[in-house]
């Protein structure tokens, strides 16, 4: 049943000397929803830097359906049907909700046909809208959204391209309890359909939500597994706990330890 | 109902430029007017690619230039009749019209090369500048060498170009006499349908999606490259409209004033054409428009009072407009109506407490 959709292969990213990712190898299967969780400076950002063009790797290879990544320019790479979000959420801020969408959701016309303007509303377009609760929102400027719901019209913007993977870069960062729940929910009706991959720091949000998590430490897999696997894993415990894995990860430390 | 308002306001403009204007105005107050216009069209180009599309153009004096000396090279042929050579070549002592002025003893090869010239340029430049993500303070810079350099151009190619004098004492057009204070009536009013085209295609321009598309790249970038488009096409297009507005601009400067030379179209005036655009409001191509003919009525207006007083004004009020009123009189005009009544109207403060819309969290099956 499980067919590899993305797969990454000794990776290394190397910013001004500084290995950020190093012998990194990762496969995601299709149809799986995947978390990555590491302490600060783990490489998870810098690894969907990678995927999405962001970041160019030293060396190394990313496959995505048999396709190299390594190369392409960003929008080619969502051509292909990659898609992200970004930790702090960026929209824009001028145009209404639903321009925010409508432009993601026309993303492979070609520039002449944009030329024209938007008659209504495209039913996939609010079909998106509905899914993240924002139809009623959907003529004020994206400026006047709270930090959750602009998370979701992100995640809107991302649905009405119909990706084939999707990347959500901490996406409960800052929310509220009674928000994360629902992007909780919200990305598990999403995995239904689609491949996912979420980077998450919150162990909460993890435990409910995760099926496999890997973790990744000092830029590359520590390991990989359910999340009881991992919770129980010595390595995670000491890299967490700080016994040579350095101090500034209290609070996490706190959540993943085996009695959390 | 503001669609409505809109068409309003249009028509009363058009009215006021096309009617009003030529009976009140004196024959030299209306090709000042018309001067003005050929500003306010460039203006309108400079507002799409620096007011929608964040490129701080400060080199459009190059495509006014360009199109400018297509409309002047074909004038100075005519006037020198079939085979003959223009004036300043002959004192500079060449003997055959050069290649490359060639083409523009057609009228309609110059007036096409007016705008196509500087749009094929812009396209050049764009794509080379935009794919190397040069942006913000290096693309004005660049623009502004740019607008450096092609005034040494001219004024280096003397015999070709006319050097610093440039082009001048054009005479006639389509067989007009340029002199004639009823045929510079007539050019006021094609100068002012122009505008008015240029007004309506930028407007549909900024309304269309690709107006949406523009205004993200302009506020996010890189954030555009992960929705799938590319930025450098999207800036590209802008750009090379903008340069084609600013050529159409040059061409009718030409037979309006008189005359095209270097000193029209290098640094300052190129920092010139965008103040109106500053001061109007930039991302209002009204305000683009209005500031325009606004800045340049007042340096006409102090100009003739103290001579070089305005120099430091129009600073003055480039560096006011920037400090004070970085929306321009647009944007103090939409300050002064909203004083009142919207601060109940405004939804903004409600939405951050209403933990009312969030996902509908039905199975999407």
């Amino acid at each position: 049943m499980s067919t590899a959709l993305l797969e990454v292969r000794s990776l290394e990213v190397v910013f001004d000397g500084f290995r950020a990712v190093a012998d990194l190898d990762l496969t995601v299967d299709e149809g799986e929803v995947r978390f990555l969780i590491g302490p600060n400076g783990a490489g998870k950002t810098t690894l969907v830097d990678v995927v999405t063009g962001r970041t160019r790797p030293a060396s190394g290879s990313v496959r995505f359906g048999g396709r190299e990544l390594v190369g392409m320019a960003e929008h080619e790479i969502v051509h292909l049907g990659i898609g992200r979000t970004f930790q702090t959420a960026t929209v824009f801020e001028q145009l209404t909700v639903v321009d925010n969408i409508d432009l993601a959701a026309n993303f492979r016309r070609p520039l002449r046909s944009l030329l024209r303007r938007r008659r209504g509303v495209d039913e996939r377009v609010r079909v998106a809208l509905d899914a993240v609760g924002l139809a009623p929102l959907a003529d004020e400027p994206a400026a006047v959204l709270s930090h959750g719901q602009r998370q979701w019209l992100e995640i809107a913007m991302l649905l009405v391209q119909e990706p084939k993977l999707l990347l959500l870069d901490e996406p409960v960062a800052g929310m509220t309890k009674e928000e994360r729940t629902r992007t909780g929910e919200l990305v598990q009706a999403i995995a239904r359909q689609r491949t996912v991959v979420v980077v998450e720091h919150d162990m909460d949000f993890l435990r409910r939500f995760a099926q496999r998590v890997t973790v990744l430490h000092e830029g590359t897999v520590l390991c990989e597994g359910t999340v009881a696997e991992v919770q129980a894993d010595e390595r995670v415990q000491e890299v967490y706990l700080g016994r040579g894995g350095g101090t500034r990860h209290g609070p996490e430390a706190a959540a993943v330890g085996p009695g959390a | 109902m503001r669609r409505w308002s809109g068409h309003a306001g249009f028509v009363a403009a058009g009215a006021g430029l096309l009617v009003v204007a030529p009976m009140l105005l004196s024959d030299f107050r209306l090709g000042l007017l018309a001067k003005y216009l050929c500003f306010a069209i460039a203006a309108v180009g400079i507002d799409l690619a620096w007011g929608f599309g964040g490129m701080l153009t400060l080199g459009q004096g190059v495509f006014f230039g360009l199109g400018g000396y297509a409309m002047g090279m074909w004038l100075k042929l005519q006037d020198a009749g079939p085979g003959g050579l223009p004036d300043f070549m002959s004192y500079s002592g060449l003997e055959e019209v050069p290649w490359f002025w060639r083409p523009f003893s057609s009228g309609w090869v110059a007036l096409s090369a007016a705008i196509v010239l500087p749009v094929a340029l812009a396209v050049g430049l764009g794509f080379l500048i935009f794919r190397q993500r040069v942006r913000g303070a290096s693309f004005a810079i660049l623009t502004q060498a740019l607008a450096a350099a092609f005034v040494i151009l001219l004024v280096g190619q003397q015999r070709y170009t006319a050097g610093t004098n440039g082009l001048t004492n054009m005479k006639q057009l389509f067989g007009y006499d340029l002199d004639d204070p009823t045929n510079q009536r007539s050019l006021y009013v094609v100068v002012a349908v122009a505008l008015g085209v240029v007004y309506l295609v930028a407007r549909q321009l900024v309304k269309s999606r690709y107006g949406r598309l523009l205004v993200a790249v302009r506020d996010g970038e890189d954030r555009v490259r992960f929705l799938g488009y590319n930025p450098t096409k999207v800036k590209t297009l802008a750009f090379a409209v903008s340069a084609g507005m600013a050529g159409l601009a040059g061409a009718l400067f030409v037979p309006v004033v008189g005359i095209m030379s270097p000193a029209l179209l290098g640094v300052v005036p190129s920092l010139e054409l965008l103040i109106g655009v500053a001061v109007g409001g930039r991302a209002t191509l009204v305000g683009a428009v209005l500031g325009t003919i606004l800045v340049n009525y007042a340096k006409t207006g102090l100009s003739e009072q103290f001579a070089s007083g305005w120099l430091y004004l129009q600073g003055a009020l480039f560096i006011a407009v920037v400090a004070f009123a970085p929306r321009g009189l647009a944007g103090l005009a939409d300050l002064a109506r909203r004083r009142r009544p919207s601060r109940a109207e405004r939804p903004v403060v409600d939405l951050a407490q209403e933990p009312v819309t969030g996902p509908a969290l039905e199975p999407a099956k």
